[in-house]
């Protein structure tokens, strides 16, 4: 059934009409052309299509988008502001924490969400909470290390 | 962090840029410039024509008599262009780091066009760890040929000769008097000249690069961390529709009949259907998955008998002729000298490429034009496809490869580009395929499963003496022997792709073809031969090693670093040596793992690596090569395997198929040995080779378990250990 769904959208109001039960990912890359989010799995297995709404970390290959109505949903494209990149984003750039960068949104989208829970992480906690994203290029230890590195400035600091 | 630095893409490299120019156009926008051409060399000439002799079954290399690799704009700007793509293993940083400073000139001035068949020269493919060891001394060779017209021109604009000219910073500058200089970009504007340089200078010498070995950042971070990297499936066009595409249950399954009349009932909903492709397509990709689900389509069953459980047999069993390839001395008479035999064979199941991007395309066929955007590892075999597949000629094709996220030898198969461009021609719109995980598993060219039969002998000194060895179905890339046998044979049966009747469905290249095959089945053996010999595993490699200096060096180190304590036989500590040459690159790998005797479940806890490769361009971008391996490496160790019967797999995403996590993280070492005076060969494969035989020989050192079978799941190491 078409229904208006109305929510915020990095920051913006957005008012869409769409069958309710349509999931958010494709509403996202196909009528609203955010191409942040990727397909890897379509059943919430891989974590490539994350976002975050209301600040948590949701897979939306499995979100109807009925589920966002009156939320706030950021994608990647929404997390740096006036140009200036998210202390997570910095750090996964000096760290290289990236290859082919296909399930890099999902990473950086899973960790923003994890450190607002955890905002002075252990090793082992980060691991524990990017446990359900994968990267099959191998990037990991040099995720875990960004994240840490961005809590830190975060703590620093360097938090909005 | 650290020593590295970052360089941002130049401008040029526009990854959206949805309205492609011509080649012409391109670069009239670069602005008038300078074009260097370079004839064709025989080192790449060789590189086509092996490739296109072994991947494309003896098709005739392209007759191209001359390539052009890069231009100089008339602002000073470089412009390389390249057939190779990105998928993870970093030639966007790399190849620009190699062209700056053979033609002197900041980093940051030097763009990249990737993968666009009609911007770039011809290449086969980004696969074998080509791109630096193969391409690169080409591409080298493109700018130092272009330094050289750059300071004839110099000589002819500052009037003074060429032999007191220097160059640095884009500019040639008269060594007399540093302030009398020219711009490239002033030496080229208006100017479009082809000239060639009647001797062909030199290449810099390693204490000559400034750019070159230094560890550099990936130039494409920024776009990759912010989302605004495209991805083949990020592309769009007006009118575009998003096709599915019917599948049949099972690889052998043919289908009878299919009823599209509810599909086609579906608002919005095009149909396609041809003999051999049925699909369904509508401007939203969900609604066309939708209408798939309303297609009822009838197949007869596959015939195959083949199911992961007898797959051993029936490859073990297959009569064809193998293939000698290595081999010394006499068989027969290393049999007389042995007094202490070992023969044993080895297997590992399917493995899936398992990328994170799927296969995708977005094909626009105007007419008799057809430009397609594709996520591959050989743009250039896409547009041939294509042009058979629409019948076109081939310059009507033109195939653009955005970002590709990650490949590993599973895009080099381009059926989603076939598809799409089928699809468009039919439909007379813009059609993107994006291949959902079941499809991508269930079209994958797996890895081969494979078996390994290896007899072996030591004689009454413990040295050995016999080995021969037979590859079935994995190819015999990594195959090599390394160590010193007197008598030895390696042959080969069937090749990566298999032989008609040996695999259900298609198998292929996957990250170093072979390599994990044959590397598991040497080193599980030579430590088991170690053991026999009464030796530690490091001592009785490092013995039959003394006219291998290359892998006698890598291990030697590897020994030294991991703080190595020698033991004989099992030792209880979980500790496993393995060694390995892929693409001219030698590895060492130690590992220590730990194994609940309970569960059969296996922790990986520390993995070393030491490589050589020759001279290494970016020791970051190397490293993290590395790194990639080691973690990729543990899950065709230890999870990952395609479970199948009659031709329909029961792994198709996911949930069952297991790929490493964060979890599964050991502490990961990695050390590149400096051999700069020897040309670079292979990063982005070796160090993964190994990853399966070492690990197997730490399993048994830590409880006794010998897998013989990869992957070594908990089910697996306990039957093992139950049979002591």
């Amino acid at each position: 059934m078409q229904k208006t769904v109305s929510f915020r959208l990095n920051g913006k109001p957005v008012q869409i009409q769409a069958e309710s039960q349509r999931s958010l990912l494709w509403v996202l890359r196909t009528d609203l052309a955010l191409t942040g989010p990727k397909y890897g799995c379509g059943i919430s297995e891989c974590g490539a299509c994350t976002v975050l709404i209301d600040g948590r970390a949701v897979r939306s290959c499995t979100t109807g988008i009925g589920a966002v109505e009156g939320k706030e949903v950021m994608t990647i494209e929404g997390l740096a502001r006036n140009g200036e990149l998210h202390p997570l984003q910095k750090a996964f750039m000096a760290h290289d924490a990236l290859q082919c960068g296909f399930c890099t949104p999902g990473m950086i989208l899973t960790a923003h969400s994890f450190l607002r829970t955890h905002p002075e992480p252990t090793r082992a906690e980060v691991i524990a909470g990017m446990d359900q994203n994968l990267c099959r290029c191998g990037a990991h230890v040099r995720i875990v290390e960004a994240i840490l590195e961005a809590a830190a400035a975060l703590k620093g600091g360097a938090a909005r | 962090m650290k020593t590295s630095t970052f360089t941002p893409l130049a401008p040029q490299f526009r990854p959206d840029d949805l309205c492609p120019p011509t080649r012409r156009a391109f670069l009239q926008r670069l602005g008038a410039g300078l074009m260097i051409w370079v004839a064709l060399d025989p080192l790449y000439a060789a590189e086509k024509g092996k490739g296109a002799a072994t991947k494309k079954g003896g098709r005739p290399p392209v007759p191209t008599d001359f390539n052009a690799f890069l231009s100089i704009g008339a602002d000073g700007q470089v412009t390389g262009f390249t057939g190779k793509i990105e998928m993870g293993q970093g030639p966007i940083t790399s190849l620009p780091q190699m062209l700056a400073d053979e033609l002197d000139v900041p980093l940051d001035r030097v763009a990249i066009v990737m993968g666009d068949t009609e911007l770039c020269p011809y290449d086969q493919g980004t696969w074998g760890s080509l791109t630096t060891r193969s391409f690169g001394p080409l591409w080298r060779a493109a700018a130092a040929e272009a330094r050289g017209v750059l300071l004839e021109l110099g000589a002819e604009f500052l009037k003074v000769p060429v032999a007191q000219l220097i160059t640095r910073d884009g500019l040639v500058i008269d060594s007399t008097d540093a302030a009398r200089s020219v711009a490239y970009g002033t030496l080229t504007r208006g100017k479009r000249i082809e000239r060639h340089l009647s001797v062909k200078p030199d290449l810099k010498k390693p204490a000559q690069f400034k750019i070159v070995g230094q560890p550099l950042l990936r130039r494409d971070s920024r776009e990759k961390v912010t989302g605004q990297a495209r991805y083949s499936g990020d592309i769009r066009l007006p009118g575009m529709l998003y096709a599915r595409v019917l599948r049949p249950p099972a690889h052998g399954a043919s289908l009878r009949q299919a009823d599209l009349t509810a599909a086609r009932a579906l608002p919005g909903v095009v149909v396609v259907e041809q003999s051999d492709l049925v699909a369904v397509l509508h401007e939203l990709p969900d609604a066309a998955e939708a209408a798939l689900e309303k297609v009822r389509a009838d197949y007869a069953p596959s015939p195959s008998p083949l199911d992961d459980r007898n797959l051993r047999d029936h490859l073990a069993k297959i009569e064809i002729a193998p293939r000698i390839g290595a081999h010394a001395g006499d068989l027969a008479r290393g049999k007389t000298l042995t007094g202490r035999r070992l023969d044993d064979s080895y297997y590992n199941a399917y493995v899936a490429h398992a990328a994170m991007e799927t296969h995708t395309a977005l094909a626009n066929v105007e007419g008799k034009k057809a430009t397609v955007w594709a996520s591959t590892q050989n743009p250039f075999g896409a547009r041939d496809e294509i042009a058979r597949a629409l019948d076109l000629p081939v310059p009507s094709v033109r195939v653009i490869t955005p970002f590709v996220g990650g490949g590993f030898g599973g895009k080099s198969f381009n059926l989603q580009a076939v598809e799409a461009a089928r699809l468009s021609q039919a439909t007379g719109r813009p059609v993107q395929v994006m291949w959902t995980r079941e499809e991508e598993f269930f079209n994958d060219t797996f890895r081969p499963a494979a078996v390994v039969n290896i007899q072996a002998g030591l004689d009454a000194g413990q040295r050995l003496v016999l080995w021969d060895y037979e590859v079935r179905f994995a190819g015999a890339r990594g195959s090599d022997l390394l160590y010193d046998v007197p008598h030895h044979q390696i042959s080969s049966v069937g090749d990566a792709s298999g032989a008609p009747s040996a695999h259900p469905f298609r198998t292929g290249a996957w990250r170093a073809p072979g390599c994990n095959t044959n590397a598991f089945a040497r080193e599980s053996h030579v430590s088991r031969l170690a053991e026999l010999a009464g030796a530690d595993p490091i001592e009785f490699r490092l013995r039959h090693l003394t006219t291998n200096p290359r892998a006698h060096r890598v291990l030697s180190e590897a020994a030294r670093i991991w703080g190595w304590q020698p033991a004989v036989g099992r030792s209880g500590r979980g500790l496993g040596v393995a060694i390995g040459l892929d693409t001219n690159t030698y590895v060492a790998t130690i590992a220590e793992v730990a194994v609940d005797q309970g569960t059969g479940r296996v922790t990986v806890k520390r993995v070393l690596c030491v490589q050589e490769m020759g001279l290494v361009i970016n020791p970051q971008g190397a490293k993290i090569q590395m790194e990639g391996c080691i973690t990729m490496g543990l899950g065709y160790a230890l999870t990952e395997e395609i479970r199948f019967k009659a031709g329909a797999l029961a792994d198709t995403n996911f949930d069952t198929y297991a790929l490493p996590r964060f979890s599964w993280l050991p502490k990961i070492e990695t050390v590149i040995l400096d051999a700069e005076d020897s040309p670079p060969q292979g990063g982005g494969e070796p160090a993964i080779i190994v990853m399966g035989g070492v690990l197997a020989n730490a399993v048994y050192d830590a409880c006794g378990a010998r897998l013989r079978e990869l992957p070594m799941t908990p089910a697996r190491v306990k039957q093992a250990l139950a049979a002591g």
